[in-house]
């Protein structure tokens, strides 16, 4: 690792104008990319996108949280917070994936999932509890990476995976330090304090089961050197995808439930 | 000295005129004051507008499942401090006390009008019925008993959601209880939810949406995101029937809504018409 930094520091990192998104990376690491889109029930939420592509010569599927270089984009992406509908148009392109046996490449970049009117009337809870199943049993290999922020179960819906990867700087939490501080606090503006205490950086992942890798950043960060952290995750996939193309299915499965079965700390 | 003894006086004087007036329950829904005794007559059921409250997961465990039938599973289970959250084992030391449960849920079988189940029932006293390391793992317990017996599962939620004390750890419960409960109907097993109030966040997000059979409750809330965060959202004031069971049931995601009387006979009914006649656990 580069550099030891503090969770408040890498929040300040992973929300600097500038820091790569999926956009950025696709051309960078995958070949002949083709965009699908809308979930065939309601529509098609710019908040994730998803399409078939190449890796290495070997047809992926890419699911991917969206977010914008700039104000434009974010607005017309909703600044990466998906509508039930995102996660179901994962949902449709993961069960494509396992019928014509691609594996899926999913990345995490997400505040979290949309809260709203519309959102709720269309069954966010139902579209997130969906995909979190589905995915456990998935028939074809499921790897995923968090490249910025991962926020609630609106992550955990592209996150049921064989293995979880995270950029060096990226985080994974249970909600929003500010959302936590203003909840438990009743005060929004201890967020810096929060984001100490709730164990959201990529070592923590890994050290509570949560994560299996991280993927290196160039010095000071992602947006530093596109090429170099675009090369970086191509290294991990193209070791990650093979390996787990090649193990049996059947016992993929039983170890992908059993990833997420064993997490958790009780006493009898 | 004096004073304090004719504060007293004054404070005994004062209870004593309480007397007269019994106490009272005032509903969240309509708003309406009504007698405590009647409320609690009803089995906590607003007598104004029909609004069905709380229950502790011991009463409703009581008037769910037939006498004496309830063996539990996993009684003595207690979360650790996955991420050292400060003062976390000494809230809920004091929560064990005040509640006489060990954590947010009580799971186990039990028998309804002589159907066999696999039951759970949350308990929105304990941390707001939130699901950490001990609901995500007992809930996945009875799950995976379930799919090898053969046996239905009936469960009451009611949360907020994901226990913030257990940082990412909670939220992974979401995938553990998801995965099981998916691991029981590709086995072909019959899971019903009871919705109960409130039913919100990762709760809703996970296992209480992935019934075979979802009902819900009269006027409990249900939903994924919190009130006040979509407020704050979108700068508006939300109708006051945003997110009930009503709303949820409207929009598509519940199949009935079930009073507290009938619960119990429309439970027995549904489980015998999916086979689960009298038989002893």
């Amino acid at each position: 690792m580069s550099e030891k930094k503090t969770a408040w520091e890498r929040m300040q990192l992973v929300h600097t104008s500038g820091r790569p998104t999926v956009r950025d990376y696709i051309p960078l690491i995958f070949t002949d990319f083709y965009e699908m889109h809308g979930d065939r029930f309601y529509g098609d939420d710019k908040a994730v996108m998803g399409g078939i592509a190449r890796l290495d010569g070997r047809p992926v599927t890419i699911i991917a949280q969206v977010k914008g270089r700039d104000l434009n984009e974010n607005k017309a992406c909703n600044f990466a917070m998906p509508h039930p509908e995102g996660y179901r148009k994962a949902l449709r392109l993961a069960k494509q994936a396992e019928k014509f046996h691609r594996p899926v490449i999913c990345f995490i970049d997400t505040p979290g999932a949309f809260c709203g009117i519309a959102a709720e009337e269309r069954g966010m809870g139902e579209a997130i509890a969906k995909n979190i199943s589905e995915f456990m049993t998935l028939r074809t290999p499921v790897v995923s990476i968090i490249l910025g922020e991962a926020g609630s179960g609106g992550a955990l819906a592209l996150g049921v995976c064989d293995e979880l990867a995270m950029l060096e700087n990226a985080q994974y939490s249970i909600l929003s330090p500010r959302g936590f501080a203003s909840i438990l606090w009743k005060d929004a503006s201890r967020e810096k304090e929060a984001s100490e205490i709730m164990r959201i950086n990529a070592e923590d992942m890994v050290r509570l089961g949560v994560a299996e890798a991280i993927i290196e950043e160039p010095l000071g960060g992602a947006h530093n050197d596109l090429d170099k952290i675009s090369e970086n995750i191509k290294e991990y996939l193209s070791q990650k995808i093979p390996e787990k193309c090649q193990k049996d299915i059947d016992v993929l499965l039983k170890e992908r439930y059993t990833k997420f079965r064993k997490i958790g700390e009780f006493i009898e | 000295m004096f004073e304090d003894f004719f504060n007293v006086v004054k404070k005994r004087f004062n209870d004593s005129d309480d007397e007269y007036k019994p106490p009272m329950f005032k509903c969240p829904r309509c708003q309406a004051t009504n007698p405590l005794s009647k409320y609690e007559e009803l089995h906590r059921v607003c007598p104004s507008c029909n609004y069905h409250g709380r229950l502790s997961a011991r009463e409703r465990i009581a008037i769910t499942v037939d006498r004496e039938s309830f063996k539990e599973f996993d009684a003595d289970m207690k979360s650790g401090n996955p991420i050292d959250f400060p003062e976390y084992n000494e809230k809920q030391e004091q929560l064990r006390e005040n509640t006489g449960l060990n954590d947010a849920v009580v799971t186990g079988t039990a028998l309804i009008k002589g159907s066999p189940v696999v039951i759970g029932v949350m308990d929105s006293r304990y941390m707001m019925g939130s699901m950490g390391s001990v609901v995500g793992e007992k809930i996945t317990r009875a799950f995976e008993y379930a799919t090898k017996n053969n046996l239905p599962v009936v469960m009451f939620t009611a949360a907020g959601g994901a226990r913030m004390q257990e940082g990412i750890v909670s939220l992974m419960q979401m995938a553990k209880t998801s995965g099981a409960v998916k691991f029981h109907s590709d086995s072909g097993g019959l899971y019903i939810t009871v919705l109960t109030d409130p039913t919100t966040g990762g709760v809703t997000a996970s296992f209480a949406s992935l019934g075979d059979i979802i009902i819900a409750e009269p006027k409990v809330l249900i939903g994924f995101a919190g009130r006040r965060v979509i407020e704050s959202t979108i700068k508006q004031r939300l109708p006051d029937d945003f997110q009930l069971a009503e709303f949820m049931f409207e929009k598509g995601f519940v199949d009935m809504i079930v009073e507290r009387k009938k619960m119990r006979s429309v439970l027995s009914h549904l489980l015998k018409l999916h086979g689960f006649d009298k038989k002893e656990v």
